[in-house]
C-alpha cells in the first residue's frame, strides 16, 4: 500500500477487507483504481455544502430565482451547474416564521449530494434516523437549537428519490450583502434543518 | 421488509452526536469504500434498489454494529457474489482466484466526472393519469412485505393528505428484485404527528413521506 500513511489503518481488519476487495476487483479488470481516486477527489474537494450555500444565497438575493427554486428546484439548481448523483430530483423547502423544516432519511441515508456533498456520520446513524420523525425538538436541542414553542416542525422523510434542500430564513441585518457574503452564513446543518442561518457577526 | 434499516420511531439509540468540523472521511479505507462501491455499481449489474435491499438484509445485529461505509462494503460483497463477480474463494485468498462474469461496462477515471454529473435519474413516464390530486385524503396501506419496500412501518395504515403530485418514478418494491421498473406516480403525503405517534405526540409536528401510488388508498 503506497499512499496510505495512516498506520493505525494498517492494523484495522476492516481496512484490510476493503483493500482486499479493491484488489480482487482490480485484478479481474472490473474496476479502475484511478477512477476511485477521481471519485474521492470529487467529493473531498469539488462537491460540498458550498454549492448549497450559493443556491440559498441566490434565493435570498433574487426573488425570481427563489420562485424558480420553489417551482422547479432541479432546474434552478442545475442552472448553477450543481447536478448529478443523488441530486437528480431536487425539492427546495423554505423555512418561515410559522414552520421549520427538517430533513431525514429514516430508511437509509438519502441526502442531496449535489448540493451538500457527502452526508455527515450522524445523518446516517440510528440516533438521528430514529428520532427525527418522532422527537424533532429533542433532536434539535442536541444541536443547540431551541425553536420558539409555537413554531410548527415539518419533517421530510426522504423515502423516495426526491432530495430535499432546506432554505433557511435570511438573517436580519444583512441588507445589501453580496451573495458571496450571504453564502458564508449558510451552514450544511442549516440546509438539513438542524441549524438556522448564522447571524451576521 | 421489516428490517433493521426501518428506524423511524425506534428508541434506545441514544443522543445524536454531531461532530464539530467533521471531515468527509474518518479513515483512508472509507475513501476506498466509497469508490469501490460506486465503481462496482457502475458495472451496471444491479440497481440502487437492489443495493439498498442488500444493505437492509444484513442481520440486524450486524447492521447496528456497523458504520455506514461498513454496511456498504458488507452489502457490496453480497451483490458481487450474487452477480458472479467474486467468490468466497477470492475473498478468503484476498486476491483474484476465480473467473468473473463480464460487466456491462468498466468505469474509467476519465469518465468519472461526466458519470457523476449525470447521476441516475429514475423518473419515468407513467401510462395512466395520476389517481390522486393535491388535497385528497388518503390512507396508507397496512402491509408487511418480506421484500424491499419504501413505505416505513411508522407510516403504514395512517391517514394523511396528498400535498403534491410528483413525477412517475421507478417502483423500488419490484425493481429491487429484478421484476422490472414498473414506474408509478409518487406523491408527497403529510400526516399530523398525532396520527402517527398518538398519545403524547408533539402537537406542532407534521411528517411527510414520498409514497408510490400503490402504497395509497382513498380515505
Amino acid at each position: 500500500m503506497s499512499h496510505d500513511h495512516d498506520h493505525d489503518n494498517e492494523l484495522d481488519p476492516f481496512a484490510a477487507r476493503v483493500r482486499a476487495l479493491e484488489t480482487i476487483l482490480t485484478q479481474k479488470g472490473l474496476i479502475d483504481p484511478a477512477a476511485i481516486d477521481v471519485i474521492v477527489d470529487t467529493y473531498e474537494t469539488k462537491i460540498g455544502p458550498r454549492n448549497g450555500a450559493r443556491v440559498v444565497a441566490k434565493a435570498w438575493s433574487d426573488p425570481a430565482y427563489a420562485d424558480w427554486l420553489r417551482r422547479d428546484a432541479t432546474a434552478a439548481i442545475g442552472s448553477l451547474s450543481y447536478t448529478g448523483r443523488q441530486g437528480e430530483h431536487m425539492q427546495a423547502v423554505f423555512d418561515t416564521e410559522d414552520t421549520h423544516n427538517l430533513v431525514v432519511c429514516t430508511l437509509c441515508s438519502c441526502y442531496p449530494w449535489s448540493v451538500l456533498g457527502l452526508p455527515p456520520v450522524w445523518y446516517k446513524a440510528p440516533p438521528y434516523r430514529s428520532r427525527a420523525v418522532i422527537d424533532p425538538r429533542g433532536v434539535l436541542e442536541e444541536f443547540g437549537l431551541t425553536l420558539p414553542a409555537g413554531r410548527k416542525i415539518r419533517v421530510w422523510d426522504s423515502t423516495a428519490e426526491l432530495r430535499y434542500l432546506v432554505v433557511p430564513m435570511r438573517p436580519k441585518g444583512t441588507d445589501g450583502w453580496s451573495e458571496e457574503q450571504l453564502a458564508g452564513l449558510v451552514s450544511r446543518d442549516a440546509m438539513i434543518g438542524t441549524a438556522l442561518a448564522k447571524e451576521p457577526a | 421488509m421489516n428490517g433493521p434499516q426501518d428506524l423511524g420511531g425506534q428508541m434506545g439509540f441514544g443522543p445524536v452526536a454531531p461532530e464539530k468540523d467533521e471531515p468527509y472521511f474518518h479513515a483512508e479505507w472509507e475513501k476506498r469504500a466509497l469508490g469501490v462501491t460506486l465503481t462496482a455499481g457502475a458495472m451496471g449489474a444491479w440497481n440502487i434498489d437492489e443495493s439498498r435491499h442488500a444493505r437492509e438484509s444484513l442481520h440486524p445485529a450486524d447492521y447496528y454494529a456497523s458504520s455506514y461505509y461498513q454496511i456498504w462494503i458488507k452489502a457490496l460483497e453480497v451483490l458481487l457474489k450474487r452477480h458472479g463477480f467474486i467468490t468466497e474463494r477470492d475473498l478468503v485468498a484476498g486476491k483474484a482466484v476465480d473467473a468473473a462474469a463480464t460487466p456491462k461496462r468498466v468505469l474509467k477515471a476519465a469518465d468519472v466526472p461526466a458519470v457523476l454529473a449525470k447521476g441516475g435519474p429514475c423518473d419515468r413516464p407513467v401510462a395512466t393519469p395520476a389517481r390522486f390530486r393535491a388535497g385528497d385524503r388518503v390512507r396508507t396501506k397496512n402491509f408487511n412485505p418480506t421484500g424491499h419496500t419504501r413505505l416505513p412501518r411508522y407510516a403504514r395504515g395512517k391517514s394523511g393528505t396528498i400535498e403534491a403530485v410528483r413525477d412517475g418514478f421507478v417502483f423500488p418494491d419490484s425493481n429491487a428484485h429484478g421484476r422490472g421498473e414498473n414506474p408509478q406516480w409518487v406523491y408527497t403525503v403529510v400526516f399530523d404527528g398525532a396520527e402517527i405517534w398518538g398519545e403524547g405526540a408533539d402537537p406542532t409536528l407534521v411528517v411527510s413521506i414520498d409514497a408510490w401510488e400503490s402504497y395509497l388508498e382513498p380515505a
